[in-house]
């Protein structure tokens, strides 16, 4: 009995002819790079929210999102896993690949592409009718894992990877709302974790959470980036610093610049980068 | 997990959805259901002489209910006259005057009245009334339905005046002008739209009762002439026609019964249109 | 605003005899308002009186044997109303039990699946059914529903389940189910609309939550919206069951008016409320008047109890939702 949750082919159809234009990338290509992002605008209703966005996210790695309030960080982000399919005023152009596959092909399920690409939120949202070892194992229960004992398993393996399972072993069936704001959030993290996604989105994870909280989730994404990529949204500059290996800086639905983080905040190319991170606005 | 789970997966969710779907078609049905049936049964029935006859002796076929749709005119009018003032000037106190307990106090008093079968209200009216009268009149079912309309009438009276922002009610102070003066003629008028939606409301609830005037109006085959006599009223005739044997007070019953729904639901859909979008939870 | 606007402070000038305005004009309008607002618990009240004072000479003729054992009988004076309670009981919890699920899944669609042109105009029909006066629910009842049952649903029922004492034959179509079909279509707008509310209430965070995870749009609204409100669901359903055991007119008009006992929901039957108004037009007094306002006593306590639970357990919801839990 494997252990493994197989990772779903993001069709569940008979695959389609294959439409893309170039063949399909060299497994060693296809490994270099996790996101490839084309050209992604998005609008909400009329607003043009993001311009024409591209670049490309490096996998096992911390991709840190930067710019000011409004500039379209989130809704990248949650470009990312579709999200936007929820909102019915969103419209989404360009292309986005994760590891090779067109996110936004038709005959794509959204639902796939999440259980592939998992998200946390700017605010812990635990399920408040749930005990934490049935909030862990939510997403692993959806997909059809019954035995317990293999939950059990897999729920402790994700709540010590979230730096979570010392402090609440003793207390797994305790309402989830009993924990404290980080400790929910880093629950909310190993409830992701779980179904072991390929990626892990972070939006402002930690911007709802005091300084001590924030810096045991610092700890904690720079222990993960060794398994997981991590894409995280930040308007804390220093935060990005410490934790990121590349940074992207958005400026009004614009990206601005995009490199090594070391790069970005000593000796960035443009100037709006160095106006951003010197603090001169936003 | 493998592939064929996440296909029952999804297909349970279509499903769902469907389900879903259907209970929604379920639950609109009986409206429109007993519409088209009233319309088919009811129309072909309603002419003068249905507006302005008065029944014939049972069996009989023919005649009309000119005097219950009188009679609910005039129930109406005696409950007005009960239910208005109280409910009206007692939403005032609440909303101008009341302390935060008392509204919560009074609130609640008037959901549960509001909750009360309307048949309680029928006997509590008859011990009060029609015992010590020796008789059922005119003069009960008015008042059984009055006090059926307080607790309608208060709420939205309160919630109305509530709705009126307090800097009318400031810049009227700072210019030395009677608190009461002040409620009466500025606050009142402001939320005098509202009031009335209220009181109409309270009105097309109470006109469709029949239950609480088998004990208090209790029917009358003739024109009333006495308030102190009995009285008849639409949805007691059409009670009274719909369990008798007889084929034509059948006919009669539906057809009073489409001019009961057709009214009700005009002065409700005409309030929603009337206060479209300013007070969404006065339709409840 | 402008030159010679009195001050609010001093009043009209010194001098002119008059006080400040309207103090006396504020005090009787306080008063007058006053006593109207307290005209509504004075009313609670007064209903509660009356139905105690009618219901004496029965309450102490027949004390708890009331609730226990059924008869009506005027001419012998012996009269016990366990036969109606057991009927309200068994209509009312049978209509919410038609009622509750065709309710809520119509709140979920029509918060979570239908396009957004349909939510308004689907609830406002919803509402409409709700302002349909009881009487003509009963025309349409009688004349309608009840042929209909009679036809196909009731002769199924007695053919395959009629070995069951619940289904047990003959069905002459006015029975206590038909009276439970008719409250549960009276009942469906206001669980629907509450229901609906709840729903709505779901902060979004929680949905987006179960889409992270890879939820199909079923299990988003199982896991995240409906466990979410299992509380203020079950508040819809008790207000559902306050109206149900209150309605009248379309009860008694389908329901069979009868006072023989049967454990058929088949037979015909007799509701506290319906019995109340099947003594419309007959004289009594004494023992016969205090028995019938005493059905009417207990009508009243059962649905104010059901309504004061039902109101204080959703605003238990509504603060808890609020303080965020």
């Amino acid at each position: 009995m494997t252990n493994q949750i197989q990772l779903p082919a993001l069709k569940t159809a008979a695959p389609a002819p294959a439409p893309l234009a170039p063949a399909a990338p060299a497994p060693a290509a296809a490994a270099a790079v996790t996101f490839d992002v084309r050209q992604l605008n998005v609008w909400f209703g009329g607003n043009h929210v993001l311009r024409g966005v591209s670049l490309e996210i490096p996998p096992k790695a911390v991709t840190a999102i930067i710019g000011p309030s409004g500039c379209g960080k989130s809704t990248f982000l949650r470009a990312l896993n579709r999200m936007h399919d929820l909102v019915p005023a969103a419209r989404v152009e360009g292309r986005i690949t994760l590891f090779g596959e067109d996110l936004y092909a038709p005959g794509v399920d959204a639902t796939l592409v999440r259980r592939r690409v998992g998200m946390v939120f700017q605010k812990s949202n635990p399920f408040p009718t749930m005990t934490i070892a049935e909030n862990a194992t939510a997403g692993l229960r959806l997909n059809g894992l019954r035995q317990k004992d293999l939950l059990a398993e897999r729920m402790e393996r994700s709540l010590r990877m979230a730096a979570l399972w010392d402090e609440v072993k003793d207390r797994l069936h305790a309402n989830a709302l009993s924990l404290s704001g980080g400790q929910q959030q880093r629950l909310c993290i190993a409830r992701a974790l779980a179904i072991e996604p390929e990626v892990l989105l972070m939006d402002e994870p930690a911007s709802a959470l005091d300084p001590l909280a924030t810096a045991r989730i610092e700890e904690l994404i720079l222990q993960l980036k060794q398994d997981y990529t991590i894409v995280i949204v930040t308007h804390n500059m220093q935060q990005a610093a410490r934790i990121s290996g590349q940074t992207a800086f958005l400026y009004l639905g614009e990206l601005i610049e995009f490199d090594q983080t070391s790069r970005i905040f000593t000796n960035p190319r443009q100037k709006q980068t160095e106006d951003y991170v010197t603090g001169r606005f936003g | 997990m493998n592939d064929w789970h996440y296909r029952w997966r999804k297909v349970k969710s279509s499903m769902v959805s469907g389900l879903c779907l259907v209970c929604a078609l379920v639950v609109i049905t009986p409206l429109a259901l007993v519409l088209f049936y009233l319309l088919k049964a009811g129309a072909s029935s309603l002419d003068p002489h249905f507006f302005t006859q008065l029944p014939n002796p049972a069996g009989e076929p023919g005649g009309g209910m000119a005097n219950a749709i009188l009679g609910s005119m005039t129930l109406l009018g005696l409950a007005g006259l009960v239910g208005i003032p109280v409910g009206v000037l007692g939403g005032i106190y609440l909303s101008e005057f009341g302390s935060p307990r008392m509204k919560w106090a009074v609130g609640f008093a008037a959901d549960i009245l509001n909750g009360t079968p309307s048949i309680v209200w029928g006997i509590v009216v008859y011990a009060l009334v029609v015992l010590p009268m020796q008789g059922y009149s005119a003069l009960a079912g008015g008042l059984a339905l009055g006090f059926m309309m307080i607790p309608i009438i208060i709420r939205t009276t309160e919630e109305m005046l509530a709705l009126v922002p307090n800097s009318y009610r400031e810049e009227a102070f700072a210019l030395g002008i009677a608190h009461w003066r002040i409620v009466l003629n500025i606050v009142i008028k402001t939320a005098s739209r509202g009031i009335i939606t209220g009181i109409l409301l309270a009105a097309a609830r109470v006109a469709g009762e029949a239950a609480p005037l088998l004990f208090t109006a209790f029917g009358n085959n003739f024109w009333n002439h006495k308030l102190s006599q009995p009285i008849e009223a639409l949805p007691l005739q059409i009670f009274t026609y719909a369990i008798s044997p007889y084929d034509d007070w059948h006919r009669q019953a539906k057809a009073g019964a489409l001019v009961l729904i057709l009214l009700v639901l005009a002065l409700n859909i005409g309030v929603r249109v009337m206060t479209r979008g300013r007070a969404p939870h006065l339709a409840r | 605003m402008n030159a010679g606007a009195i001050s609010v402070t001093t009043g009209p000038p010194a001098g002119t005899g008059l006080a400040p305005p309207g103090k006396a004009g504020d005090r009787a309008f306080r008063l007058l308002t006053w006593l109207m607002a307290m005209m509504v618990p004075a009313l609670l009240g007064l209903v509660g009186w009356t139905l105690c004072k009618g219901s004496a000479l029965s309450l102490q003729k027949f004390g708890w044997n009331f609730f226990l054992h059924s008869n009506w009988d005027p001419v012998n004076g012996d009269f016990g109303a366990l036969w109606f309670i057991g009927c309200t009981f068994v209509s009312s919890l049978l209509g919410l039990l038609i009622a509750l699920p065709l309710s809520l899944a119509t709140a979920v669609y029509l918060t979570e699946l239908a396009p957004g042109w349909v939510r308004q105009p689907a609830m406002s029909m919803i509402e409409m059914l709700a302002v349909i006066p009881s009487v003509v629910f009963g025309l349409w009842g009688i004349f309608v529903m009840v042929s209909w049952l009679q036809e196909g649903p009731y002769p199924l029922l007695v053919r395959y389940l009629g070995y069951l004492p619940f289904f047990r034959g003959p069905a002459t179509g006015f029975c206590v189910l038909s009276g439970a079909v008719v409250i549960a279509i009276m009942i469906l707008p206001i669980i629907t609309s509450i229901s609906r509310e709840v729903l709505r209430a779901v902060p979004n965070s929680q949905r987006e939550a179960a889409y992270a995870l890879g939820a199909t749009r079923w299990e988003v609204t199982r896991l995240a919206v409906l466990r979410y409100s299992r509380r203020g669901i079950f508040g819809a359903a008790l207000l559902g069951l306050g109206r149900a055991l209150g309605e009248t007119m379309a009860v008694m008009m389908v329901v069979g008016n009868s006072d023989k006992i049967s454990a058929s929901l088949l037979a015909p039957g007799n509701t506290l409320a319906s019995k109340i108004g099947n003594e419309y037009g007959e004289t009594f007094q004494g023992i016969n008047l205090s028995a019938l306002f005493e059905l009417g006593l207990m009508l009243l306590l059962v649905t104010v109890v059901t309504n004061i639970l039902a109101r204080l357990w959703i605003g238990a919801v509504g603060a808890r939702q609020h303080s965020g839990i």
